[in-house]
């Protein structure tokens, strides 16, 4: 693995390579090393306050209804405003998770993904833990897939924080019962769970894009802070670019294009098109940008 | 590996293409080892560097020299621009995943994770290496911490400690295994007086289980107190390098008379065959000639010369550096 195979002395001569000494009989303790690394991840007090403040949406946008329909009126008003789902949100409070979720997923989840992902190779290179970890030796491509792995979980654990915050102060503050789909249909209020659940994994695998691309950036720089300004800089980039009509031709290949496609999985029946395409995407992008990470962090001198 | 006694350095297989003798009793071998970085700066030129197993090897070399660039690419965080080098007998960065485990490393002083205790830094730091038993884990992290003197300290945050601390927990990282070399890269860093002397009977101690130990220190007695061996590098490039006794022998002492009649002394020291001779106050120094000096010493006496002291100052190893670079131990322009 790693560039020690890329651009290793071509078996010349007195170089070439002995036979494998009997101590390093033991393979690879993946689950070690990542069970470490979550765990260094979630202790962070930066990683709380992130989550703590994906779980604080979820309770302004819900006491912001409450407060704005105590009146009797609709959210959201005759206009339709707002995030999706929220004119229901008074109806059932279940619908609290759909619109928390589609009022984070543009700019709060993904942030978060990019601060997280963004750090993960520049932080460590920053501290100069880095050079630590690959003299352990952690080995490149297994320092980058746990680093990929750690960033891939916190997207799950994001994107079920807002979840069930919105879960709760749904059931707090809103009746709950079954609930109408988009298509009219009505269904029962454990189904309607399941497809909560259901919603949120595909949140989090909207993301995967976003964490490929940070990762990837936070192997191009040693500044652990540049690395997520660069990511979170893109992210609003793409965003804007995205709502650009003369760019259409370009939208598709966003990674952000197809986000609220998880929409579609309130339709009865659910319509797949635009949420296949958006996994494609995301997994298009894990595979881009995870090579792209992975071609520059095997070969890259370490010097901090 | 936690099986494996760190005391047989020379038990590397030998591999039936390779016959280089040196290669396989040395620990660290480096061949026209170079590293030009991008900018075009040489910060390595062309060195052959040979470490031989269970040396304390001292490197030595103002900063800037290329030291720091020569570890990191022993320890495969860089490639090199052309040239080879060999650790434990195998190349890097090729044999890193087999050769790493083997060797502790404090590189440009010690990087901690400041919101994780130190006990949870070493915790960190032993889990990323695949061949460290998880099983063995909690003993051997205490063992360490003990072993550096940092028990007391463990729990504590690591943000909270001193530079010293810092030091000893990251010595602390190196010791969490039995290693065949350790690479210390200015080890007594930030310590006080007290801290350094456990430093260095701590690698007298590591060293005479038989771990080879490659210590670069920018103090020449330091090195001197403890190495056997010795490389200087200036400029990139390796300006010698052996036994330490041959390095200091290579520069002769000089003759210090000690006298109230210093001129006298002067004039009987010339006649007698010494050579660059220089008064400074009651202090005379020379160039001893090749002879026994005893008879000097009568000369002087019968001469009337009233000596208070008569003795040789041995060549310490900072007369052989100025001897080898003509230059002070400054920091390369």
């Amino acid at each position: 693995m790693s560039r020690v195979e890329v651009d290793a002395p071509q078996g010349r001569g007195e170089l070439r390579d002995q036979p494998p000494q009997r101590e390093s009989r033991r393979t690879t303790f993946y689950g070690t090393l990542f069970r470490n690394e979550l765990h260094t991840t979630f202790r962070r007090w930066r990683t709380l306050a992130l989550l703590g403040v994906l779980a604080a949406v979820p309770i302004l946008v819900g006491i912001a209804v409450k407060i704005e329909t105590g009146d009797g009126s609709s959210a959201g008003g005759a206009g339709g405003g707002g995030p999706a789902f929220i004119s229901q949100i008074t109806n059932n409070g279940l619908f609290l998770v759909f619109t928390a979720l589609a009022a984070t997923l543009p700019f709060f989840l993904p942030m978060a993904i990019g601060v997280i992902a963004g750090d993960a190779i520049a932080g460590e290179a920053n501290a100069g833990t880095l050079r630590y970890l690959l003299v352990a030796p952690a080995g490149r491509t297994r320092l980058l897939l746990t680093k990929y792995a750690t960033v891939m979980t916190f997207c799950l654990v994001a994107t079920l924080v807002v979840g069930v915050s919105a879960l709760t102060v749904g059931a707090l503050l809103f009746p709950l019962g079954d609930l109408t789909t988009i298509s009219g249909t009505t269904i029962s209020f454990t189904d309607g769970l399941l497809r909560a659940l259901l919603i949120a994994l595909v949140v989090a695998a909207s993301l995967i894009g976003v964490a490929a691309l940070g990762l990837f950036v936070s192997t191009l720089t040693t500044s652990g802070i540049a690395a997520m300004a660069t990511t979170v800089g893109l992210l609003i980039t793409v965003q804007i670019l995205d709502q650009i009509p003369q760019l259409d031709a370009l939208h598709p290949y966003f990674f952000s294009h197809y986000w609220l496609s998880f929409a579609d999985l309130m339709r009865e029946p659910i319509y797949w098109d635009d949420l296949t395409k958006n996994l494609g995407l995301q997994a298009l992008y894990a595979v881009v940008f995870g090579s792209a990470a992975w071609a520059r962090f095997t070969t890259k001198d370490i010097g901090s | 590996m936690g099986d494996t006694p760190a005391t047989e350095p020379e038990s590397e297989p030998d591999s039936p293409g390779v016959d280089d003798d040196v290669i396989h009793d040395s620990v660290i071998h480096t061949r026209a080892l170079t590293k030009r970085y991008r900018g075009g700066q040489l910060a390595v030129d062309g060195l052959d560097l040979t470490v031989p197993a269970g040396s304390v090897f001292g490197f030595l070399g103002p900063n800037g020299s290329g030291k720091t660039t020569t570890i990191r690419m022993l320890m495969g965080l860089i490639e090199p621009t052309s040239g080879a080098a060999r650790v434990l007998g195998r190349p890097m960065p090729r044999s890193a995943r087999t050769v790493l485990p083997h060797v502790g490393a404090l590189i440009e002083g010690p990087a901690l994770y400041g919101f994780l205790s130190g006990r949870d830094n070493l915790v960190r730091y032993d889990a990323a290496d695949p061949t460290a038993d998880p099983r063995t884990r909690r003993a051997r992290v205490a063992a360490a911490l003990d072993r550096v003197g940092l028990t007391a300290a463990a729990g504590k945050k690591a943000k909270a400690y001193s530079l010293g601390m810092k030091q000893r927990l990251g010595l602390a990282a190196a010791l969490l295994q039995p290693r065949r070399l350790l690479v210390l890269d200015e080890p007594t860093n930030g310590l006080d007086p007290q801290g350094m002397r456990e430093i260095r009977s701590l690698i007298r101690e590591l060293a005479s289980d038989g771990t080879t130990v490659f210590l670069s220190s920018h103090l020449l007695d330091e090195i001197e107190q403890v190495c056997t061996h010795a490389a200087v590098m200036a400029q990139g490039r390796l300006i010698t390098q052996g036994a330490v006794t041959d390095l200091a022998a290579g520069t002769r002492g000089r003759l210090v008379v000690t006298t109230p009649d210093a001129g006298e002394a002067a004039r009987v020291l010339k006649e007698q065959g010494a050579s660059d001779v220089v008064i400074t106050e009651d202090r005379v120094t020379a160039e001893p000639p090749d002879r026994e000096l005893a008879d000097l010493n009568t000369a002087l006496v019968t001469a009337g010369v009233r000596v208070r002291g008569f003795v040789v100052e041995r060549a310490s190893l900072e007369d052989a550096f100025v001897a080898l670079t003509g230059e002070g131990f400054d920091v390369a322009g």
